[in-house]
């Protein structure tokens, strides 16, 4: 399943899931602009390692257009709450190694508290709400993350 | 009215599939549904929760479900 999916509304944001690699350059240049006093750019990577155990690799899996929905109503939650101005989420689908990058999280404001606090709202809740699973691939086996108690 | 039902994630191993067709009562709501799956699926009781999303959206227990509504499961999200 290839898709990669843009949506903008008033507050300039951008989303995008995509089975391709993410280009952290592209989201800092799309961030950047001349009303923003800072960016705040959150980069997850591919950890080697769950609880002590050695990761071989990640596989995520999204429900792509309530994901897409959901990351929305995350962004507008964040423009209610500190004045930003843009703001950028980008996630990934499909086998990723160790190192690549899942999720980048992008805002930008006049001044940083507010670039600092959105972004970390914006990681933090999209990890509770986005229908995005993840599979941890062990050496003797494979879990769905979270997914029993 | 029958329904189709999505499933990502934990749920397309229990389901063995990444949908199901099941056959539904008019007018039933979300929480009849989460009934019936149980019945026919016993293992998203041992999960440590799950949402219905009814038209890409998380649903509530006493939503209504009609036919052509898309109908998922949603098991514990872990993106990011």
């Amino acid at each position: 399943m290839t898709s990669s999916h843009q949506k903008t509304f008033s507050l300039s944001t951008q989303i995008q899931i995509s089975p391709t690699p993410l280009n952290i350059q592209a989201c800092i240049d799309w961030i950047i602009s001349p009303e923003s006093g800072g960016i705040d750019v959150f980069i997850g990577t591919v950890r080697n390692a769950t609880k002590g155990k050695p990761v071989i690799r990640l596989e995520f899996e999204a429900y792509e257009p309530m994901a897409i929905a959901e990351m929305e109503k995350i962004i507008k939650q964040a423009a209610v709450q500190w004045p930003i101005q843009k703001a950028l989420i980008h996630h990934r689908t499909g086998v990723l190694e160790i190192g690549e990058v899942p999720v980048i999280i992008a805002v930008s404001a006049a001044h940083r508290a507010a670039a600092f606090d959105a972004c970390r709202y914006i990681i933090d809740t999209l990890k509770q709400t986005v229908p995005i699973w993840k599979k941890e691939i062990f050496e003797d086996g494979e879990i769905w993350v979270a997914a029993h108690p | 009215m029958k329904i189709k039902v999505l499933a990502f994630g934990i749920a397309k191993d229990i389901f063995g599939g990444s949908s199901v067709s099941l056959e539904l009562a008019n007018d039933s709501t979300v929480y009849n549904l989460q009934y019936l799956l149980e019945q026919q699926y016993p293992k998203l009781q041992q999960l440590k929760s799950y949402m219905l999303a009814v038209n890409n959206e998380y649903a509530l227990p006493g939503d209504t479900i009609h036919e052509r509504d898309e109908i998922a499961v949603i098991p514990p999200v872990s993106g990011g």
